[in-house]
């Protein structure tokens, strides 16, 4: 019940976006079509999917106080390490899909470097490290978190994708065309996310 | 004449947060109250000045096939140094900030200027691209702190302004959304201002 508790909550609650504001860089240059908005939000959450546990594990293991050697604290050193374990992930990926499905490679290409310097991935990295004993109790929890937050981030920007598509045609001032409505836009949606908050299981 | 456009090119034409739509990840939740959004700026300024002039004396010896790796140990290290300086001088604000101040790491401005201008440009120059682009971003910061403080809790920097007047606060300017509906705002008054960025 907890950990679907978390689920729904990093879903719908904290959502990444309207909640955090994280990624909004390429969740607002990427959001213009509803197709690529989904083959980036598919690679947001297997990122997240995968770097969260795993920074969970370095963090329990090797950063957290008195882990590694008895006495030293490393945990000055975790954004280092995050940043480090995402790029190496994502670099890894890219080369993988390369070399078994060209096709997916083709249409992931672009958005594959892009991941590691989306701030959704790294937030969610150093958001778990503040919920370790609070709402993250194991790995299961970590993969859990990851999850429902990359689910979080896909729904977003394919919302806003799809809005983006409908409003092509619609009278616009402007100076407000483009990035402008889209903050607007997003806002909106922000407020409209906010009756999830205090949902809980 | 060209070292001063570096400084006053992203305060005006072609600021990083609202023409170039960098950085807005960071910018918006620590824009509540007026004093974190002015640590942000600050901790901004220095790790993009920084990182600029440290990849732009590097540019020369660093292959290309590495260079993303290297400038995030660069900036990330610049980032370490921040966090723990704020930690120890300023802890509120530090705790107030929480995990924003490790996400200037993937603050696209900080990567950006070094990616299109640190390494192709001699470092003093490049340093200035960083502080007027750091700039920049702390602008578009305290103009979102100052509506949001002012009509949120109304005060300005802790000091009460508005409550006096018998002004009943508007918490909804509190909350995330306000944020971003206030960058959009500054967005249509910036883009009338200036028309070539217009989109057709």
């Amino acid at each position: 019940m907890e950990t679907l508790n978390l689920f729904i909550r990093s879903i719908f609650i904290d959502n990444m976006v309207f909640a955090f504001f994280f990624g909004m860089c390429s969740y607002i240059a990427v959001s213009k079509s509803v197709k690529t908005a989904i083959g980036l939000g598919a690679a947001v959450t297997f990122v997240m999917v995968m770097t969260v546990p795993l920074n969970y594990l370095l963090n329990q293991y090797v950063l957290a106080d008195g882990a590694l050697i008895e006495g030293v604290d490393l945990s000055f050193l975790s954004f280092i390490i995050f940043i480090a374990v995402i790029a190496a992930f994502v670099q890894l990926v890219e080369m993988i899909v390369e070399k078994f499905s060209p096709s997916l490679y083709n249409q992931l290409g672009i958005f594959l470097p892009l991941i590691a310097v989306n701030c959704a991935i790294m937030g969610g990295s150093l958001f778990m490290q503040q919920k370790v004993g609070e709402s993250i109790m194991n790995v299961g929890d970590s993969i859990v978190y990851g999850l429902g937050s990359g689910l979080g981030w896909w729904l977003a920007i394919v919302m806003m994708a799809a809005i983006r598509e409908k409003i092509t045609y619609s009278h616009i001032p402007a100076a407000l065309k483009g990035p402008g409505i889209a903050f607007i836009i997003t806002g909106l949606m922000g407020i409209a996310f906010m009756i999830f908050s205090g949902i809980q299981l | 004449m060209k070292i001063s456009t570096n400084i006053t090119g992203p305060l005006g034409s072609n600021n990083p947060v609202i023409v170039q739509i960098l950085g807005i990840c960071s910018a918006l939740a620590v824009t509540v109250k007026l004093e974190p959004a002015v640590v942000m700026g600050l901790s901004v300024i220095f790790v993009t000045a920084f990182a600029n002039l440290v990849m732009s004396l590097l540019r020369n010896g660093v292959p290309s096939r590495i260079r993303i790796i290297v400038q995030l140990v660069v900036i990330a290290t610049l980032v370490i140094l921040v966090d723990q300086v704020l930690r120890a001088y300023v802890y509120d604000v530090s705790k107030q900030l929480s995990v924003y101040v490790g996400l200037i790491i993937t603050n696209c401005i900080v990567m950006g200027r070094v990616e299109a201008y640190a390494l192709g440009h001699k470092p003093w120059e490049s340093f200035l691209d960083g502080v007027g682009n750091g700039l920049g971003y702390a602008m578009i910061l305290v103009i979102v702190a100052f509506f949001r403080e002012l009509f949120g809790s109304g005060t300005l920097f802790g000091v009460d302004v508005l409550t006096r007047f018998g002004y009943t606060n508007n918490s909804l300017m509190l909350f995330p959304p306000m944020a971003l509906i206030i960058v959009g705002c500054i967005i249509w008054v910036h883009r009338s201002l200036n028309k070539d960025l217009q989109e057709k």
